[in-house]
């Protein structure tokens, strides 16, 4: 158990607020904020998954018309998936993660009681809350949602005359991302200073938990990329309502020429991408980080090649930004240009592949306990496997004339960031569970999710490979208007089926959360046997973390069972052992 | 005043490394998420940079010759921009006087006497910053006169685009000294006074900077 | 769990492999010049990559039952990992995919880095809301000029595209909503778009390019196989996406011949 050493108790630790609304609303504690954001993101992936549910069953069945929704126009499906991607890119992969897990668990991840600026913190939870609000709102103004896709190309998003929804609908949209940027700018500042600044005596940025470098670099990725997207954010809403022409060059619409001219299209992806490649990494760090955590964790053995995980992650995160080209390689842009970028792109797959082969490697020679994180953990690996796999077809530009904009893309990008991080999320929600709410949740409903999750998950994905290499092109509201799509609808039906069921599953989870936090088996303080500092403290926490006192930290985040120590795991504050034999 | 009582609890405990006083380790990190923050604000800076040269190179496509054309016709700058300009270097310069004096009044812990100069410094750091906004609006108000709207050309764009954004930001900051003043006048301690007018003077020092920038953008890269 | 687990894992991976490999759903049949090397790097590269990942779900699902905890497990084997490994790794995956794209770079540039030859047939290409139009320069090898301000799509046609009926050039220019072209020779293609962007797609033919406004982009690919190929747009460009295609009928050059002249004759 923890037999940690703590230095002295420290004076005028803040007392506890008490009201409702400084307590649970307005908080500056950086558990309840971590809360907010997940709870945010938990609304926001259901509203979400709605989405794609009614898209899914708008492709294989069209005329039909649904209770309460009525017809879905091919101007709905549209709007339909852009707000899916929106709300699915920003609300759930770059805020439940982050903004909700890294919250509440950095600071105490290294010992300190709060984040470096826990105003800022509130600030940033409240600007994204009111984002997500003026998102939804789209849909309830005239016009409706705007029906540009997520990654809103102008001219198409920048012409209230291109197509109903873009109109109203289309700048909340551009507003709603500004103000979300407005609050990871604060959110990253708050995470970097808190890292850099805050870690407790002994705990060196090399016995950091992995979880806690994956929320930094992920941090370091937000701070550069996001003041790019607003930039673009604030041209598009110029282009839109002040009669700028960033992006828009002289364009007819209809025959009637739009008051524009000179604009490239080009620069608002150049800008968009500059942007949206760090994004695809800010949504998957931080589950690779609770993945080396958890495979460790449940396998009692340490993370294989820490030094080597870090590194991956840092050089993940810089090639991030040197790749953003492989999203554009049929846009227009050089092809000099376009096959540098591929190369690097390849490169960035390094990395990535030596963190799978160190996920593999922790689970060789281990003592593997298949609790619910460790499930979604192995899952997590699988899924990372197989939509990694896709990459290098599209890496390569050449391949990539015929797989750019079908469902083989779509498959990639929902198997590798989508569902891996996801599964990250689920993993994340069981392990901290118990240290959040004080109770366990239920287990049997917990592998009940994970078989629905994980076999689902696959049967929805894995078709779309074969559709997108047989030119099923995406963002279309229905595939009856060309020959050589037809014979996909048996393949289109399967996999709306698989949608069905795997939606199915997950109210196995949204019960399992809230039944848990009432009814669920009471937990100790390290029900998981886990070495990291928030498994040393109370269950949930105190306000300030340890209760008045600082951690000091003699160990590394993963020493699993230790040759010659008394049990198969050492906390981070217990006294350090010298491994026999070692 | 919630933010200096959580701001203060949190120095009150044993940093990373080393005996440090108590109020450095606080100003080091209040110092470094300034630092991190203004990192963030640069790259809208540098997304508008980089669009603005791209678009000052880009040749359009003239469907009437068939040929590429170059569209971008500078904007002439008003000379009531220079004056501006000498505003707000003039701000920077009495936000330093009441920055660095604050400091010194942390050193020598004499709270109330000379807080009154102080916030004469930031008064009329303010007052400066907002005669500078104020003749941003007119330069505006000139360029719309003179027939440049935000609308008009590429480059007019652009003008309005960088000193808008610029003027929000320095905006922000005359915000955090009106928080400065606030504290001053309420007699928070003397610390959490010294922090936030620290770090409003490097956010305004970093505006400065930045304008002078946009100012050199704006004039020679044409 | 762990038996279960690894079933389940082997089972989804076998099952997809051999999906793939009986091609029971693949890329449609080449039918340009540039397919069949296309088609060869795809199969390189998915053979790779199959290896890959067939390897590491079966090691992860090996592993994940063979190290199960038992109750007669002794401790895990204590070790931070093995720096000659991640080398030895490092390196062969490096290898590996920057290896596979540089060996496509040849392939990538005879599509994009060289131009059009010489004799090819020109074709421009415009994209609007929601219809393709193809225009044939005609006997005089010029393209007229088009202005934005005579563009008319409800007209069909020649306004559709905003030709100037005031340039010399424009007389013999051909415009139609079926794009003719003769087999085995290089057509270059110019794409342009009016309203927003959209993308020239010809499955068949392994083509495809975005149409951006503002851009005249050029283009090439040549047909080796006669017969009628579907367009689609693969850029989303509003409510009508979805059904904005086209249709590319390749012929022999007679029949090519034949086409243009008849489309000629109609615009006396």
């Amino acid at each position: 158990m923890a037999t940690g050493e703590f230095a002295g108790h420290v004076p005028h630790a803040h007392a506890a607020p008490q009201s409702f609304i400084r307590k649970w609303v307005f908080s500056l504690d950086h558990k309840v904020i971590g809360l907010q954001y997940f709870f945010l993101a938990l609304t926001a992936v259901f509203v979400g998954m709605f989405l794609s549910l009614l898209m899914r069953i708008h492709l294989v069945w069209p005329g039909v018309s649904l209770p309460l929704i009525g017809d879905i126009k091919p101007e709905t499906y549209l709007s339909l998936l852009t707000m899916h991607g929106t709300i699915m890119v920003f609300f759930v992969l770059t805020t439940a993660p982050q903004g909700g897990f890294g919250n509440y668990f950095l600071p105490i991840q290294i010992g300190a009681a709060d984040m470096a600026f826990p105003v800022l913190n509130m600030l940033s939870f409240w600007v994204t809350f009111i984002a997500f609000l003026v998102l939804i709102a789209a849909f309830f103004v005239a016009g409706g949602a705007p029906l540009h896709g997520w990654t809103g190309y102008p001219p198409l998003s920048a012409l209230q005359s291109a197509g109903p929804g873009e109109g109203l609908g289309a700048d909340l949209w551009v507003i709603s991302i500004a103000l979300f940027c407005i609050g990871a700018l604060m959110s990253a500042l708050n995470f970097i200073t808190t890292t850099l600044d805050m870690r407790a005596k002994g705990m060196s940025m090399m016995r950091m938990p992995l979880t806690c470098w994956a929320w930094f670099i992920t941090a370091i990725l937000g701070l550069l990329a996001f003041g790019v997207l607003l930039s673009a954010g604030i041209l598009l809403l110029l282009d839109r309502n002040a009669g700028t022409s960033f992006f828009v060059p002289l364009v007819t619409v209809n025959g009637i020429m739009a008051a524009h001219k000179g604009g490239s299209p080009l620069l608002w992806q150049h800008l968009f991408w500059f942007f949206g490649h760090p994004e695809v990494y800010i949504a998957i760090l931080p589950a690779m980080g609770l993945c080396s955590q958890l495979v460790s964790v449940f396998s009692r053995k340490p993370i294989f090649g820490y030094k080597a995980m870090v590194y991956a992650m840092l050089s993940i995160g810089i090639l991030g930004f040197m790749v953003w080209g492989h999203h554009m390689f049929m846009s227009g842009i050089s092809p000099y240009t376009a096959f540098a970028m591929s190369v690097m792109t390849m490169a960035i797959g390094v990395p990535s592949a030596i963190k799978t082969f160190n996920w593999i490697g922790t689970l060789w020679g281990g003592k593997i306990r298949f609790t619910p994180p460790m499930l979604f953990a192995i899952g997590f690996v699988s899924l990372f496997v197989t939509g990694g796999i896709s990459g290098p077809f599209l890496a390569q530009p050449i391949l990539d004339i015929p797989l750019h904009e079908t469902f083989f893309v779509i498959a990639h990008f929902h198997l590798i960031m989508g569902v891996a991080s996801i599964f990250g999320i689920f993993a994340a929600t069981y392990y901290w569970f118990p240290k959040m709410f004080g109770r366990m949740m239920n287990e049997r409903m917990a592998r009940l999710h994970f078989w629905f999750s994980f076999v689902g998950t696959y049967a929805i994905f894995m078709p779309m490979h074969y559709t997108g290499m047989a030119a099923l092109l995406r963002r279309y509201s229905q595939y009856t208007e060309l020959t050589y799509m037809h014979g996909l609808a048996p393949l289109n039906k399967f996999i709306t089926y698989a949608a069905f069921i795997t939606i199915a599953g997950q109210f196995i989870f949204l019960f399992n959360l809230f039944w848990s936090m009432k009814r669920g088996e009471k937990a100790s303080d390290n029900p998981w046997e886990a070495t990291t500092l928030e498994w040393t403290t109370a269950t949930p926490p105190p306000h300030d973390n340890f209760g008045g006192l600082t951690p000091v930290v003699y160990n590394g985040p993963y020493e699993y069972s230790v040759p010659g120590a008394p049990q198969d795991y050492l906390m981070q504050t217990d006294a350090p052992v010298k491994a026999v034999g070692h | 005043m919630h933010e200096s009582t959580s701001t203060v609890s949190l120095g009150h405990r044993e940093d990373g490394w080393g005996r440090e006083l108590k109020f450095d380790s606080r100003l080091r990190r209040a110092r470094l998420g300034l630092l991190i923050g203004l990192v963030g604000v640069l790259m809208i800076f540098i997304s508008f940079t980089s669009a603005y040269i791209v678009r000052q190179g880009l040749p359009t496509f003239d469907p009437a010759t068939n040929t590429l054309v170059r569209d971008w016709f500078s904007v002439r700058l008003p000379r009531l921009l220079f004056v501006n300009t000498i505003l707000l270097l003039l701000s920077s310069a009495a936000m330093e006087l009441a920055r660095r004096r604050t400091l010194q009044d942390v050193q020598s812990t004499n709270d109330s006497p000379n807080s009154e100069s102080r916030i004469q410094w930031l008064a009329l750091t303010g007052l400066l910053g907002l005669s500078f906004l104020v003749g941003q609006w007119t330069v505006w108000r000139e360029l719309a006169s003179a027939g440049f709207y935000i609308s008009t050309n590429p480059s007019s764009s652009f003008t309005y685009l960088l000193t808008g954004t610029h003027g929000a930001h320095l905006l922000g900051g005359i915000v955090a000294l009106l928080v400065a003043v606030a504290a001053a006048l309420l007699r928070r301690p003397i610390e959490s006074r010294a922090i936030l007018v620290d770090i409003a003077g490097w956010y305004w020092h970093s505006m400065a900077i930045l304008w002078v920038y946009i100012l050199c953008l704006l004039e020679f890269a044409r | 769990m762990g038996l279960a687990l690894l079933l389940v894992i082997w089972l989804i991976t076998f099952i997809s492999t051999y999906v793939f490999l009986a091609k029971i759903w693949w890329l449609p049949t080449g039918a340009s010049a540039a397919a069949a090397g296309i088609d060869h790097h795809f199969t390189i590269t998915f053979i790779l990559m199959g290896i890959v990942f067939v390897a590491a779900q079966v090691f992860l699902g090996l592993f994940v039952w063979k190290y199960r905890e038992q109750k007669s497990s002794k401790r895990a084997h204590y070790t931070h990992g093995n720096n000659t490994l991640e080398l030895a790794w490092t390196i062969l995956t490096a290898v590996l995919f920057i290896g596979l794209n540089w060996a496509s770079k040849p392939l990538w540039a005879s599509e994009r880095f060289d131009a059009a030859k010489i004799g090819a047939v020109q074709v421009e290409v415009t994209g609007m809301q929601f219809q393709w139009y193809f225009r044939y320069p005609g006997p005089d090898g010029k393209f007229g000029a088009t202005k934005p301000e005579l563009i008319d799509p409800s007209a069909g046609g020649e306004t559709a595209v905003g030709l100037d009926p005031a340039d010399p050039a424009s007389k013999d220019d051909v415009v139609t909503g079926t794009m003719y072209v003769p087999v085995n020779r290089e057509v270059e293609v110019i794409l342009r778009a009016h309203d927003v962007i959209h993308s020239f797609f010809i499955p068949s033919m392994r083509f495809k390019q975005d149409a951006v406004p503002g851009l005249a982009i050029h283009m090439h690919f040549t047909p080796i196989v006669t017969g009628d190929y579907e367009i689609a747009c693969a850029e989303l460009c509003g409510l009508g996406h979805y059904k904005m295609h086209g249709m590319l009928k390749v012929v022999s050059q007679e029949e090519y011949d034949k086409w243009l002249a008849a489309r000629e004759a109609e615009k006396q």
